[in-house]
């Protein structure tokens, strides 16, 4: 293949990746932008196997299979709660990969074109360095974020005196290394550059509570696109830095917009230690004697069959108790007796951007009925009855009046508005900001206790 | 004709611009960033999770340079690295695009009759 046709066919791939984000924009073009996304990245591919320097197929198409079984069979078996372990656990892998692609760049230049073993050219050994360090950065802190998903690891942060002293120090260190390693073209310096930033990735993430594990999965689907984007200098191949680009821009959007719904800044969720016990020791003692009116679930039932219109606010607690099919079912009987049910999402409700939307789409709810925080926190005041399922922190409106409390200043959807508040928890406890709901204490507000599965499906039967 | 020879190429014609070639690769960085920038604005929020198993996929495009590593016909080191990689790539490029396509089946609207 001609270097014209292949540089053409890149451009392809990289054009029909575009389309396939910005299918992303309705559920409508959404399939067909997945669909554009598989035929770039067959593209990609299928060019580069028509390269002359991939002379032998044998290992590639063992590889292929090994690889493409695995992933086939991951994404169809993973449950669509445990999605955000998922998706950390394949970013953890596009880190390694950028590295192992870093390392045979680096052992076999010849193949790629930038220079000879031991005589890489300055631009090509900068690059690489840059892609190793981000990719290997990648891989440690996506494995740390999964463990903490999946519960294998504590999701309490980990904090010590001293720690980003610490991280600023290795970060440096990995610039100067880097420099040292063009001037030097030594291998030792390529390993160390390699191990450091392995630590580097664990000692990141581990200061970051389980809670904010939206914006740390958002950041690392950043990095593991600017990896790619480094890989693609080092290969000088355009495609990669656009997909990078794209993949980068993404990332550091999403990490934006959760970082927003928190009303926190990006480094005051990097720098970590939220939700740890500082927060805890700042609220105690608050709930002291108020008393909280209990229901069942008939209760439930009973107020919210007469009501005209409820508005579900589903929070990480349903993801736990898959509740999701159960309040599906409870909302279509409410529809069927001429309820109007709508359901309000909070931006970081759930461990990953868009993971309620999942599961509620999951569980067959129209997406029409599915409405964001600007769309529905309007109508509140008009709404008979707020259903909050496994919520907490994102409808305290001590967000809006208490300066002190640490969710100061962040966007709640204001179910206290409601003519009648149903709330169901597990227990009294307090959500991941270690902050009571003051909307728990209120008189319009009755607490369901109990699983939040078995209360909805509890409330179905009572509706029979 | 080879990749190097593909950016050689690319090189060469940024030259006779009087560009150098990693000023070509930094246009290409800033205009794609920006379309980023735009692409992923105009996602609607309720596709953000399929938006990250997506650009999980397609970031695993880096499977171009890992099938270089692992395709000369001798064997060596860096070619076990580019085997890794190929694998790797490949569980992030079919996992990626299947659960994404899995989630996107799920989003349906009224008009189909879904929810019933």
């Amino acid at each position: 293949m001609s270097a014209t046709m292949s540089s053409l066919l890149y451009l392809v791939s990289g054009v029909l990746f575009i389309l396939a984000l910005r299918g992303l924009s309705s559920p409508e073009t959404a399939r067909r932008g997945n669909r554009f996304g598989m035929a770039g990245m067959l593209i990609a591919v299928a060019t580069t196997l028509a390269l002359p320097q991939v002379e032998s197929y044998g290992l590639i198409v063992l590889a292929i299979a090994i690889g493409g079984g695995i992933g086939t069979i991951l994404a169809l078996r993973i449950q669509m709660t445990a999605l955000p372990q998922l998706v950390a656990a394949f970013h953890s892998l596009v880190g390694l990969a950028a590295c192992f692609v870093a390392t045979a760049a680096y052992f076999n230049p010849e193949a790629y074109g930038i220079g000879a073993r031991g005589a890489i050219g300055m631009g090509s050994l900068i690059e690489m360095g840059l892609g190793l360090a981000i990719g290997a950065i990648t891989f440690t802190g996506s494995i740390i974020a999964f463990g903490k998903l999946q519960g294998l690891v504590s999701g309490k942060p980990v904090t010590f005196s001293g720690q980003h002293v610490l991280n600023l120090a290795i970060g440096l260190g990995l610039l100067v290394a880097i420099a040292a390693l063009v001037i030097t073209n030594d291998d030792a310096l390529f390993w160390a550059i390699f191990a450091a930033a392995l630590v580097l990735g664990v000692l990141i993430i581990i200061p970051i509570g389980g809670a904010d594990m939206p914006v740390v999965v958002s950041m690392l689907n950043s990095y593991s696109g600017w990896a790619a984007c480094g890989i693609g200098f080092t290969l000088g191949n355009p495609l990669l830095i656009i997909t990078g680009a794209l993949v980068g821009a993404s990332g550091a959007i999403l990490s934006y917009i959760m970082c927003k719904g928190m009303n926190r800044s990006f480094f005051n969720v990097i720098l970590g230690g939220f939700g740890g016990d500082d927060a805890a020791a700042a609220t105690g003692g608050s709930d002291g004697d108020k008393t909280v009116k209990q229901g069942s679930a008939e209760d439930a039932a009973f107020i919210m069959e007469n009501a005209d219109s409820v508005v579900i606010v589903p929070g990480y607690g349903m993801a736990v108790a898959q509740a999701q099919h159960a309040l599906r079912e409870m909302g279509d009987m409410l529809k069927a007796r001429g309820v109007t049910v709508r359901y309000a999402i909070h931006p970081v409700a759930g461990r990953m951007p868009g993971h309620m939307n999942v599961l509620l789409a999951e569980a067959n709810v129209p997406y029409e009925d599915v409405l964001e925080l600007e769309e529905i926190n309007r109508d509140f005041a008009q709404t008979d009855v707020a259903f909050v399922i496994g919520a907490n922190d994102v409808t305290n409106p001590a967000a809006k009046t208490d300066p002190s409390s640490p969710i100061y200043g962040m966007p709640i959807l204001d179910v206290e508005l409601a003519k009648t508040v149903l709330f169901i928890k597990r227990s009294m406890a307090s959500g991941y900001a270690g902050v009571q709901n003051e909307v728990f204490f209120r008189d319009n507000t009755m607490m369901l206790f109990g699983d939040a599965k078995k209360m909805c499906e509890e409330v179905v039967q009572s509706l029979d | 004709m080879s990749l190097a020879d593909t950016s050689q190429k690319a090189a060469d014609m940024a030259a006779q611009a009087g560009i150098d070639p990693l000023l070509f690769g930094i246009t290409v960085l800033v205009l794609a960033c920006f379309i980023g920038y735009y692409v992923v604005w105009s996602v609607t929020p309720a596709l953000h999770s399929p938006l990250m198993g997506v650009t999980n996929a397609i970031s695993s495009v880096i499977v171009v340079g890992a099938l270089i590593a692992a395709g000369p016909a001798e064997s060596n080191f860096a070619q076990v690295m580019g085997f890794l990689a190929v694998v790797l790539a490949s569980v992030n490029i079919f996992g990626g695009f299947i659960v994404t396509e899995r989630m996107l089946a799920m989003f349906k609207g009224k008009k189909k009759g879904a929810g019933k």
